[in-house]
């Protein structure tokens, strides 16, 4: 993002005469925005800022990525208020409209979040925007005081002169926007950093509106004559609607209509419970002739064999075979992993309103690129037409970015089938959420290793598993060689040096959506890595922390994270209770690295986790409270998961459709947990995903060392119900 | 559907809905409260958690015909002291992350205090393990209810 497009909108801006508005975008102010008011009703696709400073001294950065918990409201606010050097308390966040111009991710080229990349994209673009600011208030103040900009100082939202003038920004805020946007704002050198890496300074922007319940989700939008739907959706992947009959429904009070759509039928009531009451009172025959039916047993089965014949090479080094053929000892496993829902505590939903020629939409749109265009589509008007606002979500994990576009499509789809005019909100029951598919693919490694004289000298991995991208509008762009990477990210390059290397790849086809999922693909191949480099250093007769070490001499930072938790949870010399074991597991993924401890006991239901340490290098630090914050929600996340958590079939059937059989990690299982955040300079990278992969195997290769072996199959407490 | 006054945070709000209805829908939907969040509707998450004369209950599941006269107080009422302890220790260790079962977190929180001062770990998960967080807040969760407990000490 340069600042060349920046001076454009500016000039068209001022023209607009938008006073108080500064920086590098520019837009009308007055929107409410989060800590000062709950997020913005009204939409504007017209150019926008980043950047606002009004009369009372306050800034507001619109954040181009989604808040669902993981901080980039917070986060963009203190890169720019770093290098602006404005005070904490006077900044202000908000979900910036949907505008890939303005606002696409770096890392992407469109308008999204993902990947754990907010920090990473935006860490030199939003400082220089905070930088930009700055000058331009800077220039003003010169000007007015009539003296030279470079006798100015600014710190904690105050600027001065030697000569005893000084003023703070919103009474220089006009003045600053007929000065020139500097090309290349100069960024301060870390030393000097006030608010970036800080412990204590920043504070998250969202906490007061999330605790007195005023913060505004999309379930919670309610316009005069909003019209709630619920939808009826095949039980089986695939299937399709052969007939229905809606006179039950529609007998129900407040339900106003009842339309076919693409995904099944949809009910419009007067609020969510006569929606609710009458989707479920509908009499349809579904036609399952393309319905995917195979139940998990026979899955598993089918990948089993598949497992035991070679896949598509992703990688290879030296020759597997040949190592196995020259003796030692061999030793095999099989890791299976089922399918896992996101189960985001708020479930999916939408809200729009079409008017003929033109739409508003806004939910906690995760792509806003991709599903602004598919509403579009489906309303057959121009992108430019259709206002699509992010705000605050409760929760994705994932789920809120489909490849297929799936949820604004859908919420598109019910707008047009009842007509222009309607305020309407799409609602996902929690059931709706759970069984609708789009989960973390079923999948499994079958590992083969040889240890000869105390070494590793051979390591292969066959993975089966579903392409999340395959047949998507991402296929091209995001499958290399026709294999999907999110299948075997993480297994194919292992910290470890093996002479004799290989991983391959079936790509299963599967009736079932799969999405990425917290971390992706590092989900089961950190297990399957992380357990299985276990197992071989315990057959080889060597510590595993120790033994890893050994391994890791082309990778220091993941020896530094491995080295430092190691350190902290005093690996060699803590003395446990009787009953306990450790165990450990380091994890890169997404360019941070991530190594933990678990501490755990075995209790009749299964394993007990006391206490989890980890170490993270995220490269710099921006905000280290929000980075431990994600690595306690990574930690406890990943635990309720490889515990309790699966998505059985039965039939092509998703049975767990709730709480009570998705079993989700509660406060008295939640272990203790130490984070150490290992500084660095290199360049920030996320903390949304990273924390999740090693708890599993540090937690399987505890249980090893307890004597109950390495759980192969997850969940771990099987058939495990609330 | 049938006329109902409920009486919520002191105010009376009239909703006409159907008896079946569970009191969540009719503060969301029929008085337009919207701090109370909708999470499973099956009594298993406590998103959805208010006090019924002073008892904390899962809204989504108790019928708007069975509130008859009781007092119900939301979030947005919450004004008891303890109420107040638990939403500012929450702030200061700022322990939201979406946000979204924090009312519930809160009304369950500030209840335990309400009825227990000085609760112990084992009392906090006691009380708190009918609350759901995805996020895994957990961690602060305890931390903030303890920093609650301790602000209310003098
Ligand atoms: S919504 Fe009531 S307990 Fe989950
Ligand atoms: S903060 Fe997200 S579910 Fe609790």
């Amino acid at each position: 993002m340069t600042i060349h497009e920046a001076t454009l909108s500016r000039r068209s801006l001022l023209k607009a005469g938008a006073g108080l508005a500064i920086g590098v975008y520019i837009a009308g102010g007055g929107k409410a925005f989060a800590q000062a008011a709950p997020a913005a009703s009204g939409v504007n696709i017209a150019p926008n800022t980043f950047l606002t400073i009004d009369a009372d001294n306050t800034v507001t950065v619109l954040c181009k990525h989604i808040e669902f918990g993981q901080g980039p409201l917070t986060g963009m606010a203190t890169l720019v208020a770093e290098e602006l050097d404005a005070d904490w308390s006077q900044m202000r966040a908000d979900h910036a409209p949907s505008n890939p111009a303005l606002f696409k991710n770096l890392a992407f080229g469109v308008q999204g979040t993902g990947g754990s990349s907010a920090i990473a994209n935006s860490y030199e673009q939003m400082r220089k925007v905070g930088a930009a600011a700055r000058a331009m208030l800077v220039s003003a103040a010169a000007e007015q005081w009539k003296v030279p900009a470079l006798e100015i100082t600014v710190n904690a939202g105050v600027i001065r002169h030697p000569s005893g003038k000084e003023g703070r920004f919103g009474a220089f805020a006009a003045a600053a926007m007929r000065q020139p946007a500097p090309a290349d704002p100069k960024l301060k050198d870390p030393s000097q950093f006030k608010l970036i890496g800080k412990e204590g300074v920043v504070k998250r922007l969202d906490s007061a509106i999330k605790s007195n319940g005023t913060a505004e989700f999309t379930l919670d939008i309610n316009e005069p004559d909003m019209l709630t739907v619920v939808i009826a959706r095949s039980p089986k992947f695939g299937g399709t609607v052969a007939s229905f009959d809606a006179a039950a429904a529609r007998a129900v009070a407040g339900v106003v209509d009842v339309k076919q759509v693409q995904t099944g039928v949809a009910v419009y009531a007067k609020g969510f419970w006569p929606a609710k009451t009458a989707r479920d009172r509908l009499k349809i025959t579904w036609d399952d002739g393309k319905a995917e039916t195979r139940g998990t047993p026979q899955l598993l089965s089918e990948f089993r064999s598949l497992s035991k014949t070679p896949g598509k090479t992703v990688r290879q080094e030296g020759d597997v075979e040949a190592a196995v053929a020259r003796g030692g000892r061999l030793i095999e496993a099989e890791y299976v992993f089922p399918y896992l829902a996101h189960a985001a505590m708020e479930p999916l939903n939408g809200f729009i309103k079409w008017e003929g020629a033109t739409a508003s939409a806004r939910f906690g749109c995760q792509f806003p690129t991709p599903d602004h265009a598919a509403i579009a589509k489906v309303l057959g008007i121009g992108i430019d037409k259709v206002q699509l606002q992010t705000i605050l979500a409760g929760g994705s994990f994932g789920r809120r970015a489909q490849q297929t576009m799936h949820v604004a499509v859908e919420l598109a789809e019910v707008a047009k089938a009842i007509g222009p005019g309607k305020a309407i909100k799409l609602v996902w029951t929690r059931e709706d959420d759970m069984l609708g598919g789009y989960y973390r693919p079923f999948s499994i490694h079958r590992m083969r290793g040889v240890v000869r004289d105390g070494k590793i000298e051979a390591w292969s991995d066959t993975i089966v598993c579903q392409s999340i991208m395959k047949g998507s509008p991402f296929e091209a762009m995001s499958m290399k060689d026709g294999l999907d990477s999110t299948a075997y990210e993480g297994s194919h390059e292992i910290p470890y040096e093996v002479a004799n290397f290989r991983c391959d790849l079936h790509q299963a086809d599967v009736g079932v959506p799969v999405l990425w999922w917290r971390s992706v693909g590092h989900t089961h191949t950190g297990y399957a890595v992380e357990a299985f480099v276990d197992e071989l250093l315990e057959a080889a007769g060597k510590d595993p922390v120790e033994g890893r070490l050994a391994l890791m001499g082309r990778k220091p930072r993941h020896a530094g994270v491995l080295r430092a938790v190691a350190e902290r949870a005093d690996w060699k010399n803590a003395k446990l209770a009787p009953g306990r074991a450790r165990g450990v597991a380091v994890v890169e993924s997404f360019n941070t690295f991530v190594a933990q401890v678990v501490e755990l006991s075995m209790e009749k239901e299964g394993p007990r986790v006391h206490k989890v340490w980890c170490a993270v290098d995220c490269g710099v630090a921006v905000n280290p409270d929000i980075i431990r914050a994600q690595i306690e929600g990574g930690i406890g996340f990943a635990l309720g998961h490889i515990l309790y958590a699966e998505q059985p079939l039965d039939a092509g059937r998703p049975l767990a459709a709730n709480f009570n059989t998705y079993r989700s990690l509660r406060i008295d299982e939640m272990p203790e947990v130490d984070v150490t955040i290992v500084a660095s300079t290199e360049k920030p990278s996320g903390v949304g995903e990273p924390g999740v992969p090693p708890l599993g195997p540090a937690v399987a290769n505890a249980m090893a060392r307890l004597g109950v072996g390495r759980p192969r199959q997850l969940p771990i407490v099987r058939g495990a119900s609330a | 559907m049938a006329a109902f006054t409920l009486k919520i945070n002191g105010q009376n709000h009239s909703v006409d809905v159907d008896p079946d209805t569970p009191l969540l829908w009719a503060i969301r939907d029929g008085a337009g409260l919207m701090g109370t969040k909708y999470g499973c509707g099956v009594a298993q998450c406590g998103a959805c958690t208010v006090y019924l004369d002073g008892q904390t209950v899962r809204s989504c599941a108790l019928p708007v015909s069975a509130v008859g006269k009781s007092e119900v107080i939301t979030i947005e009422g919450l004004d008891s002291k303890e109420g107040k302890a638990v939403q500012t220790a929450w702030v200061a260790l700022d322990v939201p992350q979406c946000g979204y079962c924090q009312s519930g977190q809160i009304m369950s929180a500030a209840a335990l205090l309400g009825i227990n001062p000085q609760p112990t770990d084992r009392d906090i998960d006691l009380a708190m393990n009918g609350n759901i967080c995805r996020c895994a807040t957990y961690v602060r969760i305890r931390a903030a209810i303890h920093g609650a407990a301790k602000s209310l000490e003098g």
